[in-house]
């Protein structure tokens, strides 16, 4: 830590010894004169060409891998400049002023010498020769008030950083009592600024840094210093904020489902929904779970789901069909390639299971894991994910009841699959008992697909579902 | 006891207000620790804590790990040039991308990885490879092990045993390398060989190497024992107590922040984004029908996206409307196969359902894929 003392000092030194001469009073002047028009982006700052210092090992040359700043953008001392290599050694260059970058001096890939200027950074004269110490700072005026009001010397000491995390909360630093040194105003002022204001303690800051509290606790009560100095009556003034909107394109995955559902607007929907009664289904299944284990494969709901869904399009094919682009023609698909939409860590992926109208249960569940697997390892193929002719999307896994699926093109239908909830229903002799529902939500095309057909499409899913043993009967 | 002197140095570092904390007793030069985890993120993300962290003027340390299988690039090095990216996903085999420079290498069990942290000033790589050599050959004194002016260390003057590389901050160094031990030389074979052609680019390249496991010259030699002479000769060099101090790279209370450390080494923007511009310019020879297709491809990658893509295909091969959305979708899109995938299937729900079409559509993004 002394260490650290010392060699910003020394630093400090170094910099006033070569530029204290630039700043005398007629800089001051000028830069007095500019505070009046509150702008930051023109300032008579020093340039300063920023040498690259040694790496170490005898070595004078690197090669510039990549920049972390670019000419315009303003840095601290000790933020990152770029990236460079020598030798299997990768090297982070750090900045030792405060400033403007002005030009960087290689491109990447350019062999960079040791010694000489790396970038040049215009150190701001209003914030003084020396980084990390006392930064000069006048209280916000507004516009009209410059003409009306002189600067009356007011003093505002406190370092960049800090000045910046009093911007970021919209706090006046002439309004914040300052604890260091001369009245500097400090991190933890400002902190203490903000709980005042909202009486609440704030959350340490995300860094590293931890506030001791040891100093608060002396200082804080003291009365302030400087009598000019008011403290401020606590109004009630909400916390600034400060977080900003981040906006980033749209690729990959959103993009994907940007043009899937964009197409899918062409289509007018109609909604069906109904409840189904699973409790036979949840009891075979705890059946057949286990003999799907002992032949190495996870048994869910979803293929049973699947199944009943192909031996309905085999009634109603024309949930099964596709509509060409200009409504002329409707092509009744052989195949049942059923999608079964997915979650994954990028987003809604819809695989679907070939040929279901030739696979038994067991066969769709054996796939259904292959599929599963690729997908959540961002590996499924061209072939997996083409091809569809009718969805299914469980979102029951998630939660919710009733949903309103969106068609995916070509199709015509989609359905969409609540939780299963235990409920309390009446059976044929009027006694309550438990049932396991579980409500589907189904849309499709309604310019081929008319209500009735969906609501008979549904009930014969249902019934397969609700009495599974009448699947056996239509099974091919 | 040593948890308490921890928080003591903790609190301590506290009031000078330093980001770096020390960590155990500040009395002894070094420290030696080792990691209880395999996980190549978790480890990469030590490495940046006591960087980052660790006031290395007065203690220098010393960090033994071991990774589960890994490939793990250099800083600025391109994954596609430097390993076989389909069989690592094959394989379940993690990608990793280091923060200090040099080639890539192949992690696994048997493969034991040291780093020495030390401040910048006391940055020195010679000494550290001839700590290890030392220590080889007190461990087993008719082994020939040297090291190289490249900063390898080479067994029976020809078969390289250990790579190194370095990380050089404001104030604090590492400098890390491999020591193969018992690694999977045919994995190791397989997985840094590149399939893919035609890329061109800065990026470093790796120099390949023919490589040995140093129990093939010795059965007898296990990594325990490896890890045991370094940390004996780093101890004595330092003059330190000879006890291996283990951390838990999940522990956020030892570490804080380690887990964000951690997930960032994770990230694609870091793994695959952080690779330096590079071009794709290859032919892909498809066949189609009765005859094979030479098709021209032409593609630039920044940040692992792709900047701008030309294919040359035939003429009314695909319907023009069809071909410029696939530029488009794929301009800005993570040159990645399962985003790639995702983008060129949907496309297919929005275009005429023809079968012809498809097939060509199928054909041709399968191809493409196989760049990626």
């Amino acid at each position: 830590v002394c260490i650290h003392r010392v060699r910003s000092c020394s630093s400090i030194h170094f910099i006033k010894s070569k530029y204290v001469c630039v700043f005398d009073k007629s800089a001051l002047k000028f830069s007095h004169q500019q505070r009046l028009f509150r702008t930051s982006a023109v300032s008579c700052g020093q340039i300063v060409q920023f040498k690259l210092s040694d790496i170490g090992e005898g070595i004078t040359e690197v090669t510039v891998k990549e920049w972390y700043i670019k000419e315009g953008d303003s840095v601290s001392q000790f933020d990152s400049i770029c990236e460079v290599q020598s030798d299997k050694a990768s090297v982070t260059i750090t900045s030792r002023y405060d400033g403007v970058i002005r030009k960087l001096h290689y491109s990447i890939d350019d062999i960079a010498f040791v010694g000489k200027p790396l970038v040049d950074i215009e150190i701001d004269a209003s914030k003084g020769v020396a980084p990390e110490e006392d930064v000069v700072e006048t209280p916000p005026m507004s516009h009209e008030e410059h003409t009306h009001q002189e600067i009356k010397g007011h003093k505002t000491l406190a370092t960049p950083a800090v000045r910046r995390l009093a911007m970021e909360n919209n706090i006046k630093l002439s309004e914040v009592i300052g604890t260091g040194k001369d009245n500097r105003i400090l991190k933890e002022d400002i902190l203490n600024y903000l709980a005042k204001q909202t009486g609440a303690i704030l959350p340490p800051s995300p860094k590293a840094e931890i506030v001791p509290p040891l100093r608060k606790t002396e200082t804080v009560p003291a009365a302030p210093k400087d009598k000019a100095r008011k403290i401020p009556v606590p109004v009630s003034r909400p916390i600034a904020f400060s977080g900003k909107d981040k906006t980033e394109p749209v690729t990959g995955f959103q993009k994907a489902m940007v043009k899937t559902m964009s197409a899918a607007l062409k289509i007018p929907h109609f909604g069906y929904c109904d409840e189904i009664d699973l409790t036979q289904l949840v009891q075979l299944r705890e059946e057949l779970k286990p003999l799907a284990e002992l032949r190495g494969v996870k048994l869910s709901f979803m293929p049973f789901f699947i199944k009943a869904a192909s031996l309905g399009l085999l009634q109603y094919p024309i949930l099964n069909a596709s509509l060409d682009e200009n409504c002329q023609n409707v092509t009744y698909k052989a195949s049942h390639n059923i999608g079964v939409a997915m979650d994954t860590e990028q987003g809604l992926i819809v695989p679907n299971v070939k040929n279901v109208q030739v696979c038994s249960v067991f066969d769709i569940a054996v796939e259904l894991n292959r599929l599963q697997s690729l997908g959540s390892a961002g590996q499924l193929g061209t072939s997996d994910l083409t091809g569809g002719t009718f969805t299914l999307s469980n979102i029951g896994t998630i939660g919710g009841t009733y949903a309103k699926p969106v068609i995916l093109p070509p199709e015509v239908a989609i359905g969409a699959l609540g939780k299963i909830q235990v409920l309390p229903r009446f059976n044929g002799k009027g006694e309550v008992f438990k049932a396991q529902i579980m409500n589907v939500s189904w849309s499709a095309d309604h310019r081929i697909i008319d209500g009735a057909t969906m609501a008979r499409f549904s009930n014969l899913w249902k019934s397969y579902l609700e009495n599974p043993a009448s699947m056996l009967l239509d099974l091919k | 006891m040593v948890l308490q002197s921890l928080k003591n140095c903790l609190w301590l570092s506290c009031v000078l207000r330093t980001p770096k904390a020390c960590f155990w007793s500040t009395a002894s030069g070094g420290l030696i620790i080792q990691s209880v985890s395999n996980d190549v993120y978790q480890n990469l993300a030590v490495e940046d804590w006591i960087h980052d962290h660790m006031d290395l003027e007065k203690q220098q340390v010393l960090f033994l790990w071991r990774n589960s299988p890994a490939v793990v690039v250099g800083r600025h090095q391109n994954p596609w040039q430097e390993c076989n990216l389909r069989l690592l996903r094959q394989k379940n085999i993690k990608l990793a991308r280091r923060r200090s420079g040099g080639g890539t290498v192949y992690h696994d069990l048997g493969n034991i990885n040291l780093t020495f942290f030390t401040s910048r000033k006391k940055y020195e790589r010679m000494a550290n490879l001839k700590l290890i050599v030392k220590a080889l050959k007190a461990l087993r004194p008719q082994l020939d092990v040297h090291v190289t002016d490249r900063y390898d260390i080479l067994l029976d003057r020809q078969y390289k045993i250990s790579g190194t590389a370095a990380k050089l901050g404001r104030t604090s160094a590492y400098h890390h390398c491999t020591l193969l031990c018992n690694a999977d030389k045919f994995v190791l074979s397989s997985v840094l060989k590149s399939p893919y052609k035609g890329l061109k680019s800065n990026a470093t390249p790796s120099v390949p190497a023919s490589v040995k496991n140093l129990f093939e010259e010795d059965p007898s030699l296990t990594s325990e024992m490896l890890l045991d002479a370094i940390a004996k000769e780093y101890a004595m060099q330092h003059q330190i107590d000879h006890h291996i101090n283990l951390i838990n790279p999940a522990d956020e209370t030892l570490l804080p922040g380690i887990s964000n450390k951690t997930k960032e080494l994770q990230t694609w923007e870091w793994v695959y984004g952080k690779t330096p511009k590079f071009s794709v310019s290859t032919c892909l020879n498809m066949a189609y029908k009765d005859s094979v297709l030479d098709v021209k491809v032409n593609m630039d990658v920044k940040h692992g996206r792709i900047e701008g893509c030309h294919i040359d295909l035939p003429e009314q091969w695909l319907p023009p409307g069809l071909y410029s959305e696939l530029v488009k979708s794929l301009t800005g899109s993570k040159f990645c196969p399962n985003e790639t995938t995702s983008l060129v299937t949907t496309l297919l729900r929005v275009c005429p359902q023809d079968d012809e079409l498809h097939s060509r559509w199928s054909l041709l993004c399968e191809n493409m894929i196989m760049l990626m």
